[in-house]
């Protein structure tokens, strides 16, 4: 049996949220945190686009409001949810919203890029229905997430023994890896690691991962 | 114990003599690995959290910011306790409180998506309007939640629960078939015609566009959240009554996937067609945009 897209009774009797759409709004909150938790860091500049019905209803759904609301690493019953927008420009978080014209191949498309200082990082998640999100790009590589189990995103240069590595440090720290994706750019480019973990990994497991030498980022993406 | 559809759901229960909410509970821990008093707990607060939204949507002060949508279910209510009306009372209820709860929703208050928030109102008015008489104890109430959503389960798995994706009737469609299922469950039907009734209520919204005015969860969403409500309460004494869906439940799914997947985008949550493109929904949506823009200008 294949494992189901929804696999718990509350995807269905759920999420508690602030309305008015599951998947314009608590959705959208669940896209822009994965977002914030792959940048790993206080953001200072987003740029949010919108393909397909996001584009049409995304005023009228306040998923704008509630993009940014994850940006700011809201969930998605946060009472603030309505005033992510206000509460934003406050705290100088700009946020930039486009709108695209491209066919996506989900009508509920968004594609998130945060900034701070020299660092970006950009996801494109969709949001499935009842609250449900998938990430379907990190950084331009093709991912298949939703958020539902652990997974340790790493960016990183393509050179030998890098797998090995990381693999060491997740044994060390008593980390059993349940899927582990690695696709690259070119031959000594850029790649990415995506590694579905049964256990939660400690701060310190992340920190020393990006010790390596070649390691650009190590993050964490889980949203339960 | 795993099910994927809503056939071998009916066999589990009947095969081990389990009620479908026992079914779903059960597959729950396997799934999760939690603990049965935790997964009922949270159910419990889910419910409260339906409760709260049904009591704040029925105030009659309740609005959404467009002004588009609030206080209907509060008119509803004062129409029945005036005692005057057509359709039964717990019925009425019914439809009084899923508006409500939707009204709430488009407010932008605290709701509990079910399984959508789009659709939120149908099973919890339907619950809340039938547990009374029915003599429900919250242990049952909290018994109906599985079960509708173990329906729904099979909806999201099978086919879709998203208007973008499938139209109103992945939402309102899916929402009514639950709350048919668990109101059998909860008047003490069998596990079977729990099913008959989700297949005969969704197969009445087969087709059902979603076509919100000016891209907002309020028009027509509330008062398909009414009906639905009305329709899950007659699909359920209907199945009670013995009266079987000539087509089985999961095929009735399987349709409903079939016809989603080949509605024209104009008809899924675009905003573009039906309802929203009238005079009157593309008057209403200029109104709005004019005033939204008046409002950033005023931010800024």
């Amino acid at each position: 049996m294949a494992e189901p897209k929804y696999r718990s009774v509350f995807d269905i009797i759920g999420p508690v949220m602030i309305g008015p759409s599951s998947s314009h709004t608590a959705g959208a909150v669940r896209i822009g945190k994965l977002a914030r938790a792959l940048h790993g860091m206080e953001v200072e500049r987003a740029e949010v686009t919108f393909y397909g019905s996001f584009k049409e209803t995304y005023r009228g759904h306040g998923t704008d409001t509630a993009i940014t609301a994850g940006i700011l690493n809201m969930e998605p019953h946060d009472e603030r949810v309505r005033d992510a927008l206000q509460l934003a420009r406050e705290q100088g978080v700009a946020v930039e919203f486009l709108e695209s014209a491209q066919e996506a191949d989900h009508p509920n498309t968004a594609r998130v890029r945060l900034m701070s200082d020299t660092h970006m990082s950009e996801l494109v998640g969709i949001s499935i229905g009842g609250g449900k999100v998938e990430i379907v790009e990190i950084q331009g590589f093709p991912v298949h997430l939703s958020g539902d189990v652990p997974t340790v995103i790493i960016r990183h240069i393509d050179r030998h023994g890098m797998i090995a590595r990381v693999a060491q440090v997740l044994a060390d720290y008593a980390i059993n890896i349940a899927t582990m994706h690695v696709s690259r750019k070119a031959k000594g480019e850029q790649a990415l690691m995506t590694i579905e973990v049964d256990e939660m990994p400690p701060d310190e497991a992340l920190k020393a991962i990006h010790t390596f030498d070649g390691i650009l980022g190590a993050h964490l993406l889980y949203l339960p | 114990m795993r099910f994927q559809t809503i056939e071998a759901l009916v066999d589990l229960a009947t095969r081990h003599e389990m009620s479908l909410a026992e079914v779903m509970i059960a597959q729950e821990m396997e799934v999760t690995g939690k603990s049965r008093e935790e997964i009922i707990r949270r159910m419990d607060e889910q419910l409260t959290v339906m409760e709260r939204a049904a009591g704040r949507g029925v105030r009659p002060e309740t609005r959404s910011q467009s002004g588009l949508t609030g206080g209907d279910g509060a008119k509803l209510l004062r129409y029945i306790a005036q005692g005057s009306h057509l359709a039964g009372e717990d019925i009425l209820r019914a439809v009084a409180l899923a508006m409500g709860t939707n009204e709430e929703n488009a407010a932008m208050g605290l709701i509990c998506a079910t399984p959508t928030a789009g659709a939120a109102g149908v099973v919890p008015g339907v619950l809340f309007a039938h547990a009374p008489r029915l003599q429900a104890t919250r242990e049952q109430m909290i018994q109906f939640l599985f079960t509708a959503g173990a329906f729904g389960y099979c909806v999201a798995n099978n086919a879709f629960i998203s208007g973008a994706q499938g139209g109103c009737q992945a939402e309102v469609g899916s929402a009514t078939g639950m709350a048919a299922a668990a109101l059998v469950e909860m008047a003490g039907g069998t596990p079977r015609q729990s099913a008959h009734a989700f297949a005969i209520a969704l197969k009445n919204l087969l087709g059902l566009i979603c076509d919100p005015v000016a891209g907002l969860v309020e028009v027509p969403c509330v008062k398909r959240n009414a009906m639905g409500a009305a329709l899950a309460t007659v699909a359920a004494d209907m199945a009670l009554a013995g009266i079987e869906s000539r087509i089985p439940p999961d095929e009735v799914v399987q349709a409903m996937y079939e016809v989603g997947r080949r509605l024209p985008v104009a008809f899924r949550e675009t905003a573009l067609g039906g309802l929203a493109a009238t005079p009157t929904g593309k008057r209403l949506h200029d109104l709005l945009r004019a005033k939204e823009g008046l409002e950033s200008y005023d931010r800024s």
